[in-house]
């Protein structure tokens, strides 16, 4: 029955990679050719989910439920659904491009590295399939220890501090989490995500509904920390400036937001309602906040952090205002923010190896030494501004106008973020590649693009651009699952929507070519 | 599709998208031939399908629509979809686009010939050309949306050509910047449109307003002024218009095809698109006439004291997009696009032919080392000739007829009005003014190649020291190694075939007092004035509210049709070409029977002059009241005060507080695995014993 297997093995292969990894030999590039192998069967494993799931049907999929420990109850309890599927596509389709881009910068520790970085692919794959609350809470552990190592082993300047920050920012409100968990459990006797959906939707009085607001708070804060939600946004600009860019760019974001939407969405929506004007406040803040920053910012990776806060905000909007519209655009947003924010951070990498410089103000003039480089930044610049036909647009313009209705203040300020983004990566754009060069661009060191990092670059570029234009490919199954989540939406003035493209519907609308010429229709109005 | 005879619109943008493609990937390796082959190829056959559409075209009472199977962008209830539009009104601007598109195209292969980067060049122009015919195409806000960011993007692009040159970055970077906040309004006007409507198509909503004849006013007001504001920043109008002119510093080509014919006249298309909600709101129209008007006016008046050729263009351009903008809220719709269309004629030819003029002295802009140029270029004086007396409103010039229809109709119309009306009136004077005093500079009098050194005017001293002080180029002098040279043919033909146009393109539209038909506003009316039945039509068509939707439009039949009065109009015509002849009279004056009187006249106006040199000091008004606290609050409060102070403070008590927690963390940072492993197991043993004994919590 590999139909029930599967997740165990997308989510346990990169686990298994690791521990093989442990065993190999420290001696040329072979445990990063293994990890690369590794990491595309990965991959290949959740793109074979996606072609497998069954995009019409609601609940989740390939779903495997068996106990594994008597008391506490613990369930060995995976399931997919079309929250989940594109995020964990994500994350295989990030792994492969994370050992690309480590490539050459992880030379020393490269064993350590590529351990940890398997094992953190490991646990953020089981956050997304696993629907027992204590099996995800091991899950959620696990993707905060490597990360915190790796950040201490590989920071730059100041990793150990930037590594007990995100230590002290993550690991604490897990404990809150834990908590929570442990307080449901207390009453229900059960981790089981589907079982603790039935008992509390049906209002069955085993908690006042202030306990609950506690436990959803519990849970709001330590997912909250993980995307981040301003003002917890601590962390993040050290943790991106520190670790390596294969880890920095799958920190942020995804893991936090899919969280909150399953989970307080999921168990606690009477509660998610009460707390919405809080984080809607919050998100929007977020958005105009991170891009001021942005705007001021000296140093390119940090720079990137507050893009991905300001970015971020447009995901917890469109989460908290419940129309389905919104919600779509927010799953869709958490997507391409895996995707923009990966490829920005990888961008800037680049540049840093090159140059070895941080500071903004100390490049320019790269685009005539580096063209392919120079387009790519400005392909992945104009994702995040929100240009049409990219993904970032889709995103945000669902977010924007799902969530317009109920908040048009908010809404309105939250679209002077879609000016402010334009302005601070057009700025960062201009210094590092247009203008004079300046001294650090030294012709020995600036060479264009090399065919690894192309094959890194290339696979981002074409999926913003697909993801732009195809929009339906991916929404349906987004669309499906949050259906469960929105509520209705509010009556229009247009009668029904003009019916889909038939033939028959084109034969009345366009003229007919009676002698070869336009004429007018026939139907006229008859008054 | 397979039986119907479809247009196969879908292909007139995809083919420039396909050379944008070959260009921009293959391009770097290819020779130069191959290179403007593709992109010329993938200009012409649009336009020779555009073309083929129109001979075929006879009327066409309701819009075609040709629609897809499979939307861009379905989430929830809304859909939109890359659903193309064909009417009247889209006929006229395919025909604009690809038309002066393609001249511009032939132009740039020789004027860009000796250029680096000639790849990319084509490459961007034939990207604009994908985004500005999908933006015409659109049947929904949506995709006009993608045309309108694309176009903005292209722009961005080209104007930054020059990209080493820090003037050439900061003002392609500066026009998205202001774009976006046209963009702003743009999003925000789609946003109520969807809470209304629930869609984004034009049938759709312009269908809904038909059937409702009591929406008046309110949130149709709202969109109106969210969607003006758009069309304020694509179209350069106030207070949005500061980044035209800076534009200039994108290769001249560019400068005819997206910043004077094109692109910046699509805020006008959009309003006209549009119409139907603009009708509904008085206010909005109202404002958008005071906007178009003052525009104009403001525009023109910074037009008469610039030096550099192509700023007095970038000026002029301003200033004409504000009588479009006047005739769309005298509801003059028709007229708006008349005027767009001929001054895409005239003012792509003066960018063209200004161009050629830089050709020839080699990179020389600045009209104070022009002079005396007629013989050495004769075409271009010619051609441009032709142009300076259509913009300037003579007749029989295509400028005259368009201008007129927009003066008179604002005279009657009750959104703009006489004051208005007089405002326009003296702008044609003074555009007369300075295009006749950009020819006398370029053309007339002796060659000034090196004249500015020695005896300069006082007022070009600081008109210099500004230009040098601010963005713009540094006035050093070209030394052209050679004497002033006629352009190649290659640019040479779409200098004449402008030229020609620029004549005659306004006999396509002479008003019946001037013993014409006004064809070209018949041709229109249906996608203007009577798309109100069309769309009423098609709503019909799709058996909704049949006998509602003709109520409505028996409601909806204007009240009292504006009267149009035949001698009435003969005198205004008459005033405008008075206006006319006095604004060349007066550069006559100035600029060749008494040289020195300018001077004077400078002398004893300074703050005036000084005002109008520095462009109302709109700049540095926006620099001091908006970007600069902007940035000092972002660096000092936020960052300074609120992050590093608040937010890394808290994390740092926390951090400090906990000291005995960092000494384990240090422990988890040893990279150890066996301490890794350890912890775990602790930590799970920990939740164990939680679960198993504890739930005291509640």
């Amino acid at each position: 029955m590999l139909n029930h297997s599967i997740l165990t093995i997308v989510t346990f292969l990169p686990a298994a990679g690791a521990i093989i990894v442990a065993l190999l030999p420290r001696r040329g590039r072979v445990i990063q050719w293994f990890s690369l192998l590794v990491t595309l069967a990965f991959f290949l494993l959740t793109i074979r989910l996606a072609l497998q799931f069954a995009y019409g049907q609601a609940g989740f999929q390939f779903e495997i439920d068996r106990a594994w420990i008597a008391t506490p109850h613990i369930q060995y309890h995976l399931g997919l659904d079309g929250l989940s599927l594109w995020l964990l596509v994500l994350t295989g389709f990030l792994a492969p491009i994370g050992v690309l881009t480590s490539w050459r910068v992880i030379d020393h520790h490269a064993k350590e590295f590529y351990f940890y970085f398997l094992l953190q692919q490991t646990a953020m794959a089981g956050i997304f399939v696993a629907l027992d609350l204590f099996l995800f809470y091991a899950f959620w552990e696990l993707s905060l220890v490597p990360m915190a190592i790796l950040i201490a082993m590989f920071g730059r300047k100041r990793g150990s501090a930037a590594a007990l920050k995100f230590f002290l920012y993550t690991f604490l409100p897990s404990a809150l989490f834990l908590a929570g968990i442990l307080w449901l459990y207390g009453r229900t006797g059960t981790f089981d995500f589907v079982a603790l959906q039935g008992i509390l939707s049906g209002g069955s009085g085993l908690f006042s509904s202030q306990a609950l607001l506690w436990i959803s708070l519990a849970f709001l804060i330590a997912f909250a920390v993980k995307v981040p939600v301003f003002p917890l946004h601590g962390w993040l600009s050290d943790t991106f400036s520190e670790a390596p860019t294969a880890m920095a760019m799958v920190v942020a974001g995804k893991l936090g937001l899919y969280s909150i939407l399953r989970f307080n969405l999921g168990l606690f929506p009477a509660q998610s309602r009460r707390e919405a004007p809080w984080m809607i406040a919050l998100a929007v803040i977020g958005i105009l906040y991170g891009a001021l920053l942005a705007l001021v910012e000296r140093e390119m990776k940090r720079l990137a952090a507050y893009a991905a806060v300001s970015g971020l905000g447009f995901c917890v909007l469109g989460i908290f205002c419940f129309s389905l519209t919104g919600l779509d655009g927010a799953v869709y947003q958490t997507v391409n923010e895996g995707i923009i924010g990966a490829a920005l951070l990888i961008l800037f990498g680049f540049v840093y190896e090159r140059f070895g410089s941080d500071e903004i103000a100390t490049y320019g003039g790269l685009a005539a030494r580096l063209p392919r480089l120079a387009t790519f930044f400005v392909i992945t610049a104009l994702a995040l501004v929100g240009l049409p036909l990219l993904n970032g647009f889709v995103g945000e313009f669902l977010v924007l106008s799902g969530s317009f209705p109920g908040h048009t203040g908010w809404v309105t300020a939250a679209t002077v973020g879609v000016i402010l983004s334009a302005c601070y990566m057009l700025h960062v754009t201009q210094r590092l590649f247009y203008q004079r060069e300046t001294a650090i661009v030294r012709p020995e060191s600036a060479s264009d693009l090399n065919v690894r990092e192309h094959l890194t670059i290339w696979p981002l570029a074409l999926v913003m651009l697909a993801m732009g234009v195809a929009v339906p490919v991916w929404m349906r199954a987004i669309d499906g699952a949050m259906r469960q989540y929105a509520q209705p939406a509010a009556a229009v003035l247009t009668s029904p929507p003009l019916p889909p493209a038939s033939p028959n519907a084109v034969r009345k609308e366009s003229a007919r070519a009676g002698d070869g010429r336009f004429e007018a229709a026939p139907l006229a109005v008859k008054r | 599709m397979n039986d119907l005879p479809s247009l196969h619109l879908w292909l007139i943008p995809l083919l420039p998208c396909l050379g944008f493609l070959l260009n921009g990937l293959l391009g770097r390796r290819m020779p130069k031939k191959l290179i403007s082959a593709i992109a010329l190829l993938c200009t012409a056959l649009p336009l020779a399908q555009v073309a083929w559409i129109a001979s075929r075209f006879h009327s066409l009472s309701v819009p075609y629509i040709e629609r897809f199977a499979t939307p861009w962008i379905a989430a929830g209830a809304f859909r939109a979809g890359f659903d193309l539009v064909f009417d009247q009104l889209t006929l006229v601007m395919l025909l604009v686009v690809t038309g002066v598109g393609f001249l511009i195209h032939v132009y740039s292969v020789g004027y860009m010939a000796e250029e680096e980067g000639y790849w990319r060049f084509f490459a961007y122009l034939n990207l604009f050309m994908f985004f500005m015919l999908t933006l015409v195409l659109a049947e929904n806000f949506l995709l006009m949306f993608v045309g309108w960011e694309g176009v903005g993007l292209a722009s961005y692009l080209l104007i930054g050509f020059y990209f080493k040159r820090k003037s050439a970055a900061d003002a392609g970077k500066k026009a998205f910047i202001v774009n976006r906040i046209g963009d702003f309004g743009f999003l925000l006007a789609m946003f109520l449109m969807i809470s209304h409507f629930g869609s984004l198509s034009f049938s759709n909503i312009f269908a809904a307003i038909a059937r409702h004849p009591e929406i008046q006013g309110g949130f149709v007001t709202a969109i109106a002024l969210l969607l003006l504001l758009g069309a304020v920043g694509k179209s350069a109008q106030i207070p949005l218009y500061v980044w035209l002119p800076d534009a200039m510093e994108g290769p001249t080509p560019v400068s005819a095809l997206i910043h004077a014919a094109t692109m910046v006249t699509a805020g006008v298309y959009m309003i006209v698109r549009a119409h139907i909600l603009f009708e509904r709101s008085p206010f909005a129209l109202g404002v958008v006439a005071i906007i178009g008007a003052a525009t104009a006016i403001l525009a023109a008046t910074i037009a008469v004291v610039q030096n550099d050729i192509k700023r007095v263009l970038a000026y002029s351009t301003v200033s004409q997009l504000g009588y479009m903008f006047l005739a769309c809220g005298a509801a003059a719709f028709s007229a708006a696009i008349f005027h767009l269309v001929t001054h895409a004629f005239f003012k792509g030819l003066l960018f063209l032919a200004a161009g050629s003029v830089i050709h020839a002295l080699g990179g020389e802009q600045d009209m104070r080392r022009m002079g005396g140029l007629r013989k050495a270029v004769p075409v271009t004086f010619w051609t441009m000739t032709a142009a300076v007396f259509a913009i300037s409103g003579l007749p029989p010039f295509s400028g005259f007829f368009s201008k007129d229809a927009i003066l008179y109709q604002s005279y009657l119309s009750p959104t703009a009005g006489h004051a208005l009306w007089l405002v326009g009136l003296i702008t044609a004077a003074i555009t007369a003014f300075y295009m006749f005093r950009l020819w006398y500079m370029t053309f007339f009098g002796h060659s000034r190649a090196h004249a500015l050194e020695e005896a300069v005017p006082e007022h070009a001293i600081e008109a210099h020291a500004v230009e040098t002080h601010g963005a713009a180029q540094p006035l050093a002098p070209v030394h052209a190694a050679h004497a002033p040279h006629e352009s190649p043919w290659i640019m040479l033909v779409p200098l004449i075939l402008l030229g020609v146009l620029s004549v005659a393109g306004g006999w396509i539209g002479i008003p019946q007092a001037l013993g014409g038909h006004d064809q070209f506003a018949r041709f229109l009316d249906p996608a203007l004035s009577g798309r109100r039945h069309s769309f009423e039509e098609l709503s019909i068509q799709m058996n909704v509210e049949g006998p509602a939707a003709a109520a409505a439009a028996s409601a909806m039949q204007p009240s009292v049709p504006p009267t149009r009065n035949p001698s009435q109009e003969r005198l205004f015509s008459l005033l405008s070409v008075i206006a006319a002849l006095s604004g060349w009279f007066f550069a006559d004056l100035f600029y060749r029977r008494k040289p020195g009187l300018a001077g004077r006249w400078v002398e004893n106006a300074r703050g005036v002059y000084s005002l109008l040199v520095h462009k109302y000091w709109i700049d540095e008004l926006y620099s001091a009241v908006i970007v600069k606290p902007t940035l000092w609050s972002s660096r000092y409060l936020l960052r300074g005060a609120v992050d590093r102070g608040i937010i890394d403070g808290g994390g740092q008590l926390a951090a400090g507080s906990a000291r005995g927690l960092g000494a384990l963390v240090q422990r988890v940072q040893s990279g150890n695995i066996r301490s890794y492993a350890g912890w775990l197991a602790i930590g799970a043993a920990a939740m164990l014993l939680l679960a198993h004994f504890g739930f005291v919590l509640h």
